[in-house]
């Protein structure tokens, strides 16, 4: 067993901190104050590549794959959750359109993705739950030349900013009566509906698609009618929640980083607070969580690169992650005294970026479900 | 335009702060500190791949065989081919060693038209590698230079001096070393590491480049460290007593007879 990351995964570790020090991490502030996600950034993002990380070479992306992806999600994270969480979510849409796209489909839409010249996104939670695909209420209506769409999709990241979203409807009944289409920005009767305003990940566009007599020519069907349960299962289990947890992990990891820094600069009875064993406890407790979730979200996506079956794990990853986070981050302001809850200070978006986190991509009690469903078998 | 940019791995200045000197050979424990690519090498590879127009960028590097991380990096960002020398021969070079040493690795690859270094290293500073290289292959050099460029066969370059700058004109071959202000060096592209990582590095031996045992490494270098210390920097401090005139006027009689004013 060797636990050292593959060289190409370091460099990536390294060029994308460095990116996300020198060019996300001055927008932040911004982010949090206005509530949006600067549009630069994806540009940015294509220029350094981020974007097709796990798109084939001949469809303009790297093929670095998925751990690869999982430490830029978590590089970014680490700076901005809100950027983290917008650029795992434009994987789904990349991810969707390369397991599922047509030759036609894939020429298309993933150069312009990967370049940064569009943003992308997959939309398939409505305002009935995101976890009861059959629950769902918006249909795809088979016409001569396409489907019309009636429906809405709501807390989708990229919302507003997406050029290309991936999204499903019903085209008949139960799991084969769910169908998934490309729909681009600017078709007649597709629109981004409110903008919702979180308590973190503030920057992170999040809102409402908003379908209504939407025509969507028949070449935008994404794999075939009917397959749609497919897409949406596939994207969200092996690239969404394992997104998520890369996006927890950053979080984390800056947790973390906080923390020793605080505590080591912070003096108390003419020491750093660092000396205190009460301190001490609480580092050596986001240490742990902070090194148990990666190994977990590492696992997770080196299972994926391999082809083997990673639902499970990728789903584990995102539930323990997610809820380390947040013990990490209360630890974190609580290492920090009163500072951590001052809004100068980082950790107290760290904390909000977390609970977000949570219920994205799939809730703790969701991920449970999945977990014990692998454990008792 | 055939470009060889020389590249040192330097501890990670970021993490200065736990380097620590061993005391026996005087020598950093380089082991403790993860190493990055000299950062001014880094404007030096950046020159080279924006000047390249058709030609081969290839980076160079006299280092231990981890050396093949930050080599992988410099193919990350744009050069097409990367050579390690790598022998324990090589050990414990000073300047004129490692310039030697990279001297006869650029007359193997042979049809150079530029040789790029940054000005001086992050951990040993001396600035001496590059000119030596250039003094070794017998070709013009140009140092702390801060913009460059290409009209016709000849080579303009601008250098900051104390005082102003300077201008200079040459023909190729020769030897450019950079300082920060030339450029910023990109980053590695996602589609660079990929790229990277089928390019690969190529080991050459002292043997390879033709040197003698005696003439790299240790057993090649003029300069033997005797010693490494920290001077005492304690200064004598005088106090004046008396009214401020009185004081004032003490002041200037002692600064006119230190002759630091007239």
């Amino acid at each position: 067993m060797d636990f050292t990351l593959p060289r190409e995964v370091r460099l990536v570790r390294r060029s994308v901190r460095e990116f996300a020090e020198e060019t996300v991490a001055p927008l932040v502030e911004r982010m949090e104050e206005r509530d949006e996600f600067p549009a630069e950034l994806v540009r940015a993002m294509g220029e350094i590549g981020v974007l097709g990380l796990i798109t084939p070479p001949e469809h303009g992306g790297s093929n670095l794959g998925h751990l690869a992806r999982m430490v830029a999600v978590e590089e970014v994270s680490r700076v901005s959750a809100a950027a983290g969480i917008s650029l795992q979510v434009h994987h789904m849409a990349t991810a969707a359109l390369s397991d599922f796209g047509s030759d036609a489909q894939k020429q298309k839409y993933l150069p312009p993705l990967c370049r940064g010249d569009w943003l992308g996104t997959c939309a398939i939670t409505e305002p009935t739950g995101g976890s009861d695909l059959l629950g769902m209420a918006s249909t795809a209506r088979p016409v001569a030349d396409g489907y019309v769409l009636n429906g809405r999709k709501c807390f989708i990241t990229n919302c507003h900013l997406s050029d290309a979203v991936v999204t499903v409807a019903k085209t008949g009944e139960g799991p084969k009566g769910i169908s998934a289409f490309v729909v681009e920005k600017g078709t007649p009767g597709f629109s981004a509906g409110r903008h919702e305003h979180k308590l973190g990940l503030r920057g992170a566009d999040t809102g409402e698609l908003v379908f209504r007599d939407c025509r969507v020519p028949r070449e935008n069907l994404l794999g075939n009618e009917g397959e749609g349960m497919a897409v949406a299962l596939r994207t969200i289990g092996e690239v969404g929640r394992p997104g998520m947890a890369g996006t927890s992990l950053g979080i984390l990891q800056a947790c973390y980083d906080e923390s020793v820094r605080f505590a080591k600069e912070r003096t108390l009875y003419g020491r750093p607070i660092a000396q205190l064993q009460a301190i001490q406890w609480s580092v050596a407790e986001i240490f742990a969580e902070l090194q148990a979730s990666r190994w977990l979200c590492y696992h997770a996506a080196w299972l994926k690169d391999s082809g083997a079956d990673c639902g499970v794990e990728t789903t584990l990853a995102k539930m323990y992650t997610s809820e380390a986070a947040v013990k990490a981050a209360q630890k974190a302001i609580e290492i920090h005294g009163a500072c951590g809850t001052m809004m100068e200070y980082a950790v107290q978006r760290l904390f909000r970026d977390a609970m977000v986190c949570v219920s994205a991509g799939g809730t703790t009690e969701i991920g449970k479900l999945v977990v014990a469903r692998a454990a008792l078998a | 335009m055939n470009i060889v940019v020389c590249m040192k791995p330097v501890p990670d200045p970021r993490r200065w702060g736990t380097l620590t000197l061993d005391a026996r050979t005087m020598l950093l424990r380089r082991e403790e500190v993860p190493a990055v690519i000299n950062p001014l090498d880094r404007n030096a590879i950046e020159q080279a791949v924006a000047m390249r127009a058709g030609g081969t960028v290839t980076v160079l590097s006299m280092a231990p065989p981890d050396a093949e991380e930050q080599l992988a990096e410099a193919l990350a960002m744009g050069c097409d081919r990367a050579i390690l020398l790598s022998d324990s021969a090589f050990a414990g070079a000073d300047s004129l060693a490692t310039a030697r040493a990279l001297a006869a690795a650029i007359r193997r690859i042979g049809d150079v038209d530029l040789v790029f270094c940054g000005a001086y290293s992050l951990d040993g500073s001396t600035s001496q590698v590059g000119p030596q290289v250039a003094e070794l292959l017998g070709v013009p050099d140009l140092t702390h230079v801060t913009a460059l460029g290409l009209d016709g066969g000849t080579l303009r370059a601008r250098s900051a001096t104390e005082g102003g700058e300077t201008l200079y004109e040459c023909d190729l071959p020769a030897v450019v070393t950079f300082d920060k202000e030339v450029n910023v060096p990109r980053l590695p592209s996602m589609t660079g590491i990929m790229r990277a990582a089928s390019a690969g590095v190529t080991r050459w031996t002292a043997a390879d480049v033709g040197l003698a045992p005696a003439e790299a490494g240790l057993a090649g270098s003029p300069t033997q460290m005797q010693n490494t210390f920290t001077p005492a920097a304690a200064r004598k401090g005088e106090m004046l007593e008396g009214s401020p005139a009185r004081m004032a006027a003490a002041l200037v009689e002692k600064l006119k007879g230190s002759r630091v004013i007239e």
